[in-house]
């Protein structure tokens, strides 16, 4: 018992647990505050609304959780290595342009193969994309922020222009649609979740998670990374190369979010790359995906579930009126939580030692 | 002549709440606060701004109304930026995922505040307030056109804010406090400097003038808004960075920015452009380029305020 009272994680994991309550408690009262008379049905349809679908409903959900736990995995693992990679969306649309290319062009290949090579070109291009601000940390320690930031908007321009010269279907303003064979496959998923679009890509995100897991904890490589992470300086006094570290964080953390762009555009689910000038929010939701997963693997897996079941009744409280903004909302006070979660870890820490001594007391009672 | 007049004009547009939201960005850095929520803050202050002129369009004459619409900008984008101190500063909080969570909360507010109290979520507003022809200034050869027609009193509002950020920045005694708190504030804190206070007064301002370049930048370019600034919140980010968190060379790299936004979008229309060829797009991210090299290049000695992003702690020395 005071093991897990103890453990970093456990508290961790409370912190949690209170920034979604929180989040929720916000969401209710501008729900109450929008229409009072359909409150709760449009509440409930946000708590139980995609179980209420059945097997739908679920297959929905992991659908639209595939890409933001890929991109919650690239902000959680560069976090470990002591990095903010705020870059995912500019990752994710350059990723998803490369596996849209390799889906129109390269039919060449034999179907079996094609929209494998479609998604490791996602992987390969998201990277790539990294490296840029991998190397400004490492070598000329420019924050990585600001140079992703920038490389964000250099992405998303340059993706909107190459659509345009390479793969553009002028008569929706949209990319053009993948051959068949770069159309990832359903492996019979669509006939269990009947309604979803879901496909192979959940298998791909559960590898990655796997593959992510046994880096971090099972490497020597990955705990290099998490000494960086921990202490640069210290790292480096013990004999690690923490450059060579802090641009391969970044580069497999890119390459992630790149994968979570093929993905998407793989998906063969009427979804099409469009000329818009925003940046990719499945890319933002990362960072949220991976605050709550505490930059675990395991746990951005299920935080990703988590945000994406949200978002899926926050689409069906709108048959009541309410628009799905609202979850956005809820999410950015679930962010805003876990950045104070720091001064609820301390409190909970206080409270905590109090408990233990409770217990010590008890069993010296006994 | 006529395009460059133009040309010129359209920059003044774009440059001016460029300008204003990276001196925003200056304030909070100066501060030690690093604040990426600009584009957050810009949105709420043009959402309530832009409502102001909504409802209460013909209240006053359109220059007093624009002065109102203005405070409100400014004021709630100053409450909001509340937000983001209270957990950078009081709570610690690590500030980029607190920024995010305000760039975040912002565009589903204003779709949310859009369709729930006005009924639609295009904002829409009349623009009133261009001023095409300022008298006497106006009429001065070359000077005039280029300056003092097509414009905008937001614009002079600009280059007022740049000169008092200046003074205030290093001409008074609450701005080498501020920088103190930005530097070292252990060292700001030991000389009976309060660093909360310093820290806090950074961020309203940056919240004040960040709402204020909101609106500024939706007024001029639209006639709807619609939860979106595009995009500038970050790009004053850039400009604040190409301009080494110096108020005078931030302008200049505003001027720029601007320039090279008019550029991008008229790259079409312009003759000479259409004739060299080059598509806009290169127009469009050489800014962010131009931040990354001299990001690159000024790294070793960086200008950033040192403290910038660090949490202050008493007890830490």
């Amino acid at each position: 018992m005071k093991k897990i009272l103890k453990s970093e994680g456990f508290s961790s994991f409370i912190s949690s647990c209170i920034a979604i309550v929180i989040g929720l408690v916000f969401g209710l009262i501008i729900i109450l505050l929008t229409n009072p008379s359909q409150a709760l049905d449009g509440f409930l349809n946000l708590i139980v609304g995609p179980l209420k679908l059945g097997m739908t409903g679920i297959g929905r959900v992991l659908f639209y959780a595939v890409p933001i736990i890929m991109t919650g995995l690239s902000v959680g693992f560069a976090f470990k290595t002591g990095l903010f990679n705020i870059g995912t969306p500019g990752q994710f649309i350059v990723g998803a342009f490369a596996a849209v290319y390799i889906g129109v062009y390269w039919t060449f290949l034999p179907s079996g193969l094609h929209w494998i090579v479609a998604l490791i070109g996602a992987f390969i291009v998201g990277g790539l994309w990294a490296v840029v601000p991998g190397l400004m940390k490492a070598y000329l320690n420019v924050n990585e922020v600001i140079s992703s930031i920038m490389m964000n908007y250099i992405g998303m321009y340059l993706v909107n222009y190459l659509v345009k010269e390479t793969v553009f279907d002028s008569l929706r303003s949209q990319s053009l649609p993948v051959a068949s064979s770069a159309v990832i496959p359903k492996l019979g998923l669509d006939k269990i979740f009947t309604g979803s679009t879901l496909n192979a890509g959940i298998f791909i995100a559960i590898i990655m998670v796997i593959l992510i897991y046994v880096i971090l904890n099972k490497t020597k490589f990955g705990y290099e990374m998490k000494a960086c992470g921990f202490n640069a300086e210290a790292a480096k006094y013990a004999g690690i190369n923490e450059k060579k570290n802090i641009v391969l964080a970044m580069v497999i953390a890119g390459a992630l979010a790149g994968l979570g762009g093929g993905l998407v555009y793989l998906a063969g689910s009427g979804k099409f790359i469009s000329i818009v000038e925003v940046l990719a929010p499945e890319g933002f939701n990362g960072i949220p995906v991976a605050l709550l997963g505490l930059s675990n693997p395991i746990g951005i897996f299920f935080s990703g579930i988590f945000i994406s079941y949200l978002t899926v009744g926050g689409n069906l409280m709108q048959q009541f009126g309410f628009i799905p903004e609202i979850v956005d909302i809820i999410v950015s006070a679930i962010i805003y939580c876990s950045a104070l979660s720091l001064m609820i870890k301390i409190w909970l820490g206080q409270r905590k030692s109090k408990n233990i001594k409770k217990i010590e007391t008890k069993e010296g009672d006994e | 002549m006529d395009l460059f007049y133009f040309v010129i004009q359209q920059t003044w547009t774009f440059s001016i709440p460029l300008l204003i939201v990276a001196l925003a960005g200056l304030f909070s850095e100066r501060s030690g606060v690093i604040n990426i929520a600009l584009e957050g803050i810009m949105l709420i202050g043009a959402l309530f701004g832009v409502s102001y002129l909504h409802v209460f369009g013909n209240l006053l004459p359109p220059q007093l109304n624009l002065i109102v619409a203005l405070l409100i900008a400014g004021g709630t984008g100053m409450l909001f930026s509340l937000l983001h101190a209270f957990a950078a500063i009081h709570m610690k909080a690590d500030q980029t995922i607190s920024g995010t969570a305000l760039n975040t909360f912002a565009p589903a507010f204003c779709i949310f505040f859009g369709r729930l109290v006005l009924g639609t979520q295009q904002i829409s507003f009349e623009n009133l307030f261009r001023i095409d022809h300022i008298p006497v200034l106006g009429s001065i050869p070359f000077i005039g056109p280029m300056f003092f027609q097509n414009t905008y009193m937001t614009t002079f509002l600009g280059i007022i804010i740049l000169f008092i950020s200046y003074i205030l920045i290093y001409k008074t005694k609450f701005g080498l406090r501020l920088r103190a708190c930005g530097e070292l504030p252990q060292a700001a804190d030991s000389a009976g400097i309060s660093v909360y206070k310093m820290r806090y007064a950074g961020v309203l301002i940056s919240g004040l003038l960040a709402g204020l370049g909101g609106l500024i930048l939706v007024i001029p370019t639209s006639t709807i808004f619609n939860a979106t600034v595009a995009g500038y919140g970050f790009l004053a980010l850039a400009v604040l960075i190409f301009g080494q968190w110096k108020p005078f060379k931030i302008f200049f790299a505003a001027l720029f920015f601007g320039f090279m936004k008019t550029i991008a979008a008229t790259s079409n229309a312009i003759p000479f452009l259409l004739n060299l060829g080059i598509p806009s797009v290169v127009y469009k991210i050489i800014p962010y380029i131009a931040t990354l090299i001299v990001l690159a290049f000024v790294s070793k000695n960086s200008a950033a305020p040192r403290a910038e992003g660090e949490p202050f702690d008493k007890g830490k020395r």
